[in-house]
């Protein structure tokens, strides 16, 4: 797994409209980590990779990382293998926050040139975790975090989310729709380290925190009351998972926008491969994730290239048939 | 030695549970009888602190259940649910592990009792099949070695609670396993079981709490209890009390 993330990091540095080769791009990254390494011939590649290919990369990497563990946290919190991290209105939120963003400011004349992206991921990432929040509240019951409540909330939650969305849609002017939709498609597309460090600092978060909670994860598979006689403090780790998933897939929609099935089928897929055992399930979902956001990000800048599909597309066309495969397996 | 002290427990208005007073001694396994609905589940949340109560203290050793740890109380109290959610595909060796997580007791240790514990559940041959292929009776016994696991060896001073651990097995089964908890018992556990078969308790038990309308009807051997007056007071069926040909325990035949 391990080397196919390598791999996928290494193709999606070298191909684009313009390909590297190989040998050049990895001399290249090598340089850039600042290995005296030979610079002769590689000033072009040094170029490309440092300003566009390597933040798109790692942007890439980050959403890919944070989207499948979060999905890991929602499919144990819900015990339901077929959650997906927008069930607690995260990704809702985030939409709605970027409608916001992106409708407000053409309708106010015009964000500032240079502050728009930074309002834009501030308002999907804000929207994100308020929604969120508000689920949470809904699933609060004297002192205790009813998962049940909270799923219907988040369904509630989202379908207004997505009134709202609507309703900014409606109001929007063809060029700010044009951008609203492309952003609910997702992509890659104008990663820079600016917008690149948030996402890098959650993402670290979250895959440094939720492997902790492993055992936790098992033992909630089991069932709540069962968690709380083994000794965990199942509320405490019901907000934690939230706040996780709430945090990394918020910031991970903030920077690429909605990027589907990811979440869903990725610790699905794992947990065919390794088993259930979140000790295991957790570093496999990572690199999985990883590889499969860059592959999926690779085919979209790919097949049209130089045009560019968004990645939101990929990841469904890939992702709503496999989905559909495992429900006729009936492992699902 | 856990304790409860006038428990009470409420739900919606009506009272669900009143004054139940009991200890859990060492070595000795508690049942639990009553029809549908006399507090009988009612009482074991309340034990584990699952449940809050209106009134009346459980104490472990003297300290209120609160007041532990999750990870210490989990070394000394064990629960059994009458069923469990679990619909991942976990090998049942790793659900039996998973009655270690409260421990450190290492990798090999863990493994050796995971492996008697499967072996008192009568479930050894089951490890490495998959939980989700199990049947009913199946995964009850898994579940049954899960929480032996937990309080592996088993010794004076942890409480074992178990809510029907017999109800989906077979009549073989419905015995090994009882005789398990009763061996479990003798390394000095505190058991309390909930059981509906009234000559499965006169058999494997040593005392008997009989419920009625979440009040105790009667406590005492199961000589005392199971008697034909206050059986049919509670269950309402009219019973002929016998004795066990060989074991001598009471026999007890519906009318």
């Amino acid at each position: 797994m391990g080397v196919l993330l390598l791999l996928a990091f290494w193709l999606s540095l070298a191909l684009g409209p313009v390909s590297l080769p190989l040998g050049d791009t990895l001399l290249a990254a090598l340089r850039l980590m600042g290995l005296p390494i030979d610079g002769e011939g590689l000033q072009q590649a040094e170029l490309i990779l440092g300003q566009i290919r390597l933040p798109r990369s790692l942007l890439g990497l980050c959403v890919g990382i944070v989207l499948a563990l979060s999905g890991v946290a929602m499919q144990g919190l819900f015990r339901n293998p077929l959650a997906d991290p927008g069930l607690v209105g995260v990704a809702g939120g985030a939409a709605l926050g970027a409608a916001i963003a992106i409708v407000g400011g053409s309708m106010i004349g015009g964000l500032p040139p240079a502050l728009a992206p930074y309002l834009l991921s501030i308002c999907a990432f804000s929207g994100g975790l308020i929604v969120t929040a508000v689920v949470y509240r809904f699933g609060r019951r004297d002192g205790q975090t009813n998962v049940a409540t909270m799923l219907l909330a988040g369904v509630a939650l989202t379908a207004m989310s997505g009134a709202g969305v609507g309703l900014f849609t409606y109001l929007a002017d063809d060029a700010t729709l044009r951008s609203l939709t492309f952003w609910n498609l997702g992509s890659l597309n104008g990663a820079s380290y600016p917008r690149l460090w948030p996402l890098l600092l959650v993402t670290l978060g979250v895959a440094i925190w939720l492997p902790r909670r492993a055992s936790a994860l098992n033992a909630l598979l089991l069932g709540e009351s069962e968690a709380r006689h083994l000794g965990f403090n199942v509320e405490r780790i019901k907000l934690e998972l939230v706040l996780c998933t709430a945090l990394g897939v918020g910031a991970a929609v903030a920077a690429a926008g909605l990027i589907g099935f990811i979440g869903l089928v990725v610790p699905h897929l794992m947990r065919l491969l390794v088993g259930p055992d979140h000790r295991v399930l957790l570093p496999a979902s990572l690199l999985a994730g990883a590889s499969l956001l860059l592959l999926a990000d690779l085919v979209a800048r790919l097949v049209l290239a130089p045009a560019e599909l968004p990645i939101g597309i990929v990841t469904a066309l890939i992702g709503a048939p496999f989905f559909l495969y495992l429900l006729v397996r009936g492992r699902a | 030695m856990l304790r409860a002290q006038d428990l009470s427990v409420r739900r919606g208005g009506a009272t669900v549970l009143e004054g139940v007073d009991l200890a859990l001694q060492p070595g000795e396994v508690l049942g639990v009888l009553g029809p549908n609905g006399a507090g009988k589940s009612t009482l074991l949340g309340a034990l584990c602190g699952e449940l809050e109560t209106d009134a009346g203290s459980v104490t472990l050793d003297e300290r209120a259940l609160g007041q532990w740890s999750g990870q210490e109380r989990a070394r000394r109290l064990a629960v059994l649910p009458q069923s469990s959610t679990l619909s991942f595909a976990f090998p049942v060796a790793e659900v039996v592990a998973m009655g270690r997580l409260p421990h450190d007791t290492g990798r090999v240790r863990d493994a050796e009792i995971v492996d008697a514990a499967l072996r008192a559940a009568d479930a050894e041959h089951l490890r490495g099949r998959s939980y989700l292929a199990l049947s009913g009776g199946e995964r009850q016994r898994v579940h049954l070695a899960r929480v032996l696991a937990q309080l592996w060896p088993g010794g004076e001073g942890q409480v074992l609670l178990l809510d029907e651990p017999t109800s989906a097995l077979d009549p073989l089964h419905q015995h090994t396993t009882l005789q398990a908890v009763r061996d479990f018992a003798s390394q000095g556990a505190a058991v309390l079981v909930i059981l509906h078969d009234l000559n499965l308790a006169a058999r494997y038990c040593d005392r008997i709490l009989l419920l009625q309308g979440g009040r105790p009807h009667a406590f005492g051997s199961p000589d005392e209890v199971l008697q034909a007056e206050p059986l049919r007071a509670v269950f309402g069926l009219d019973v002929l009390i016998q004795r066990h040909p060989e074991r001598g325990h009471p026999l007890i035949v519906a009318r």
